[in-house]
C-alpha cells in the first residue's frame, strides 16, 4: 500500500540524511521525499511517499519517531488529505505541435511559463496520477526535459500537524 | 567567566560526575588533553587502540549502570572506535563518545586525519552532534548525557572541531533539559497493563521471557517479585542472563539458538508469553513462521515502541520503563485478587520437568583432553558463582553463558547483538574500573583474544588483576562447528595457525602465564590463579578439545523446537 508520511523535524544540519539513512539502512522504500523549512524556521517539514505492508509502514513511523530530531510523524493517508506535486516540463513546441501543446496544457490547467521559438516550459500541479496522465497525453518524442518535486501533502479540515 | 572550549569539555564531564574517560590522544584533541592534564577530578585511562577505549567504556557502563565516556581523535581515531560504538549501540549501552575533528575551516577539504565522523557513525549511534559554535558545547553535553541514559539507552557522539576547543565563551552548565523532539515514555498504559494481568491469570501454559532490558533498566528485583508471585517459568536471553537467578527453580536457563531444551520447548509451546525487555531476536526465536505455528497470546513490555511487533506480532503491547511497568503490573495483580490456574500450572510444570530430564547441557569429561564446558563449570565453582564474567564471541561465549550460572544482573558482559570478537579483554578492564574490588574473569578463545591482545599493556599499567580463561582449541570454533554441520566438513580458513606462546606473551607484558593441558589440572590451576595470584593478571591458556561443539543448537532458519541435541549425533 502507498502511504504519505509527514514529518516535522528540527531544522538542523544533517536532518535529511538521518531520515534518508534510516530508509536505506532498514531497506524501506522511498518513492519520493520533499523537504523545506516551515513558517517556523527552526522546523522542517518532510513528506515521504513510501510503499509497504501495514507492518512495514508501522515500523517506518516508529523508526522515524525514534530519531531524536523528529518532532512529529503523521501518516496522512490514514484519513482525508490532499496531495500535490509540481512538475516543470520542457517540450518541443514548433509548427503544428505548438497549438496542440498549448491546448493540452490548458485542458490539464497547466501554465506555460517560458516560451521560445521552438519550446515551451509548462508548469503543472496536481496529484501524481494527473501528472502521469499529462505525460501520457502528449507526444513522448516532444518531451525535452521533466522535473518533478515529489509529493507534498496536508490533512483536510481540522487535521493539523503542528508543534 | 570565559572558558575555552577545551576547558568547557572538562567542566561538563566533571558536572556529569564522570569518574573515568577511556581514550587515546591525537592532534585534534590536544587542547582537551591539555586541560585534562591540569585537573584531577576524573581519571583518564590510556588504552592501546581506540576500539578498546569504547569497549572498556561500554563494559564500565554495563557493569555499573553509569554512563561510559571515551575520547578519541579525528580520522583514524574515530574509524577505530566505530566497532566499539556499533557494539554498544546493538546492545543499548549508554555511552558518550567525544571525538576530535579537524578545524572548522578545514572540514570538507580532505584535511589530514579528517573523516565525516557524523556521517560514518550516524547508523550506529543513538544520536550524534557536530559542534559548530563554542557556545553550543555545554548544552550539547547536557543533551548527550540525557539522551544516552533515558528511553532506550545508547551511545551518543559529540564531534568537536579543534578550533572550537581553543575559542572562549561564558560557561554555565544547564541544570535540566527538555527537548520538544525527545520525550521517552516512562509509564505504561494502564488499560494495557490491566489487560495483561487478565491474560496472565487466564494462562494455562504461561512463560516469562526476559531480555537484556531487565538488566539495563535495573528491573531484576521487580521481575523476581512478579515471577515468584505467579510461579511461572522464566527464561533469559543471552543478554538477559542474571536478570533472573539461574539457580532459581523457576529458571529454565537461556533460550534460543543454544538455549536449553526445556527453555526452547516451553517458549514454543506456551499459550501466554510475556516478553520483558526482549526483542524476539533471530538468535532467540529462530524461524518466526515456525514460532507462529503454535497459537499463543503475547504481552510485550519494552521501552522502545519500534521493538514491538517488529518480528513477531503481539497482542498486548506495553511501552514504558520496565521497573515502572512491572510495578504497575504487580499492583494490578495484587489488587485483582486473582490467582493463576493452579491445576493447569501444575500440569505445565510437570511437562517442563519432563523436558528437563533431557539434560541438554550434559557432556563427557574424560581423563585426557580438557572439555571447554568443564573449564567454565570449574570457573563457576572456584569463583563461587560471584565473578564478573566477560566473554568474546564464539563457542566459548556460548559455553560461558550455558555453564556459568548467573544469579545477579550486570555480572555477564558480552557482545550479544553485534557479536564483536575482541571485546573480552577491554570489557574486563572496564568492569574492573567500575567495580574496583570485583573478581573479573574473561572467558575467551585463542582467536578472539588476539583481536585486542595489545590491551595486556593497559592492564599492566593500571594493575588490573583480570583472569583470562583462554579456551584454546586452535580453531575458530564456532566457524568450524558451522563448517562441520553445514559445509561438508570443509574447514575453510578456520584453523588458527602460528599461535604465540601465550604464557611467554603474558610474561613479556609483566603478567602471569599458565598453560593447562590435562583435565586434572584445571581446578588446581584456577584455584592458584584466583588465590595465590589474586592481585595479578593471569593468562590461563587451556588446551581444550578441538572437536567440541555447542549444543543444543537451533540451526539458522529452523524452528525453536527443532533442536539438534548432543546425544543425537
Amino acid at each position: 500500500m502507498r502511504h504519505i508520511i509527514s514529518i516535522l523535524i528540527e531544522n538542523e544540519a544533517g536532518a535529511l540524511s538521518r531520515v534518508s539513512g534510516l530508509f536505506s539502512a532498514r531497506a524501506f522504500n522511498i518513492e519520493s521525499l520533499t523537504v523545506a523549512p516551515t513558517e517556523d524556521a527552526s522546523l522542517s517539514r518532510m513528506t515521504i511517499v513510501s510503499t509497504g505492508s501495514d507492518d512495514v509502514i508501522e515500523q517506518i513511523t516508529k523508526q522515524l519517531n525514534k530519531l531524536i530530531d523528529v518532532v512529529k510523524v503523521v501518516d496522512l493517508s490514514e484519513a482525508a488529505h490532499i496531495e500535490r506535486e509540481l512538475m516543470l516540463i520542457k517540450v518541443r513546441a514548433a509548427g503544428k505541435d505548438r497549438d496542440e501543446m498549448k491546448r493540452i496544457a490548458d485542458i490539464f490547467r497547466g501554465r506555460i511559463i517560458d516560451v521560445t521559438d521552438s519550446t515551451y516550459v509548462i508548469e503543472l500541479t496536481g496529484n501524481g496520477s494527473k501528472l502521469d496522465a499529462f505525460l501520457d497525453a502528449i507526444d513522448r518524442s516532444l518531451i525535452l526535459e521533466t522535473v518533478r518535486t515529489g509529493v507534498s501533502g496536508i490533512g483536510r479540515g481540522d487535521r493539523i500537524l503542528k508543534v | 567567566m570565559q572558558l575555552t572550549g577545551a576547558e568547557i569539555v572538562i567542566k561538563c564531564l566533571q558536572e556529569e560526575k564522570v569518574e573515568y574517560v577511556f581514550g587515546y590522544p591525537g592532534g585534534s584533541v590536544l587542547y582537551i588533553y591539555d586541560e585534562l592534564f591540569k585537573q584531577d577530578k576524573f581519571k583518564h585511562v590510556l588504552v592501546r587502540h581506540e576500539q578498546a577505549a569504547v569497549h572498556a567504556a561500554d563494559a564500565y557502563s554495563r557493569s555499573s549502570n553509569k554512563i561510559g565516556v571515551c575520547m578519541v581523535t579525528s580520522g583514524p581515531g574515530v574509524t577505530n572506535a566505530v566497532t566499539g560504538i556499533a557494539t554498544a549501540h546493538m546492545d543499548s549501552v549508554p555511552l558518550v563518545i567525544i571525538s576530535g575533528q579537524v578545524p572548522t575551516a578545514y572540514i570538507g577539504q580532505d584535511a589530514f586525519q579528517e573523516c565525516d565522523t557524523v556521517g560514518i557513525t550516524r547508523p550506529c549511534v543513538k544520536h550524534n552532534f557536530l559542534i559548530k559554535d563554542v557556545r553550543d558545547l555545554a548544552l550539547t553535553f547536557k543533551k548527550a548525557f540525557y539522551i544516552a541514559k533515558t528511553g532506550r539507552p545508547g551511545p551518543v557522539l559529540i564531534d568537536i572541531p579543534k578550533d572550537i576547543t581553543n575559542q572562549k565563551c561564558e560557561f554555565q552548565y544547564p541544570k535540566s533539559i527538555t527537548m520538544r523532539s525527545y520525550n521517552p515514555v516512562v509509564k505504561g498504559h494502564s488499560g494495557q497493563i490491566k489487560k495483561a494481568v487478565q491474560m496472565l491469570l487466564e494462562a494455562k501454559r504461561p512463560m516469562i521471557y526476559a531480555g537484556g532490558g531487565v538488566v539495563l533498566s535495573d528491573a531484576a528485583e521487580k521481575l523476581i517479585k512478579l515471577s515468584r508471585k505467579l510461579g511461572y517459568p522464566v527464561t533469559n536471553t543471552l543478554m538477559g542472563l542474571g536478570g533472573y537467578p539461574a539457580t532459581d527453580k523457576q529458571s529454565l536457563g537461556m533460550l534460543g539458538m543454544h538455549g536449553t531444551y526445556e527453555a526452547n520447548m516451553a517458549m514454543q509451546n506456551c499459550d501466554v508469553l510475556i516478553a520483558v525487555g526482549a526483542r524476539f531476536d533471530d538468535r532467540v526465536i529462530g524461524n518466526p513462521e515456525h514460532f507462529a505455528e503454535v497459537p499463543r497470546k503475547i504481552i510485550h513490555i519494552d521501552i522502545d515502541p519500534s521493538s514491538i511487533s517488529k518480528r513477531v506480532r503481539v497482542d498486548v503491547p506495553i511501552v514504558g520503563n520496565l521497573p515502572d511497568v512491572l510495578d504497575e503490573l504487580q499492583k494490578h495483580l495484587d489488587a485483582s485478587g486473582g490467582l493463576p490456574d493452579a491445576k493447569a500450572l501444575a500440569a505445565w510444570w510437570k511437562q517442563i520437568d519432563e523436558w528437563r530430564t533431557k539434560k541438554s547441557l550434559k557432556y563427557k569429561q574424560g581423563k585426557e583432553i580438557i572439555m571447554p564446558q568443564y573449564v567454565v563449570e570449574k570457573l563457576y565453582e572456584v569463583t563461587g558463582g560471584d565473578a564478573f564474567v566477560t566473554s568474546d564471541v564464539g563457542q566459548h561465549q556460548m559455553w560461558a553463558a550455558q555453564y556459568y550460572k548467573f544469579d545477579k544482573p550486570r555480572r555477564w558482559i558480552n557482545s550479544g547483538g553485534l557479536g564483536t570478537m575482541g571485546v573480552g579483554l577491554p570489557y574486563a578492564m572496564g568492569v574492573r574500573f567500575a567495580n574496583p574490588k570485583a573478581t573479573v574473569a574473561c572467558v575467551t578463545g585463542e582467536a578472539s583474544i588476539q583481536m585486542n591482545i595489545q590491551e595486556l599493556s593497559t592492564a599492566k599499567q593500571f594493575r588490573l588483576p583480570i583472569k583470562i580463561i583462554n579456551l584454546n582449541n586452535r580453531y575458530l570454533g564456532m566457524v568450524r562447528q558451522w563448517q562441520q554441520m553445514f559445509h561438508g566438513n570443509r574447514y575453510a580458513e578456520s584453523y588458527v595457525d602460528a599461535l604465540p606462546d601465550f604464557v611467554k606473551l603474558a610474561e613479556s607484558y609483566g603478567h602471569v602465564g599458565m598453560k593447562i593441558e590435562r583435565p586434572a589440572d584445571v581446578e588446581p590451576a584456577l584455584r592458584e590463579a584466583f588465590t595465590k595470584h589474586k592481585n595479578d593478571l593471569v593468562f590461563m591458556d587451556f588446551l581444550t578439545d578441538q572437536t567440541a561443539n555447542v549444543y543444543p543448537m537451533v540451526a539458522a532458519g529452523k524452528g525453536l523446537s527443532e533442536m539438534i541435541l548432543a546425544e543425537e549425533l
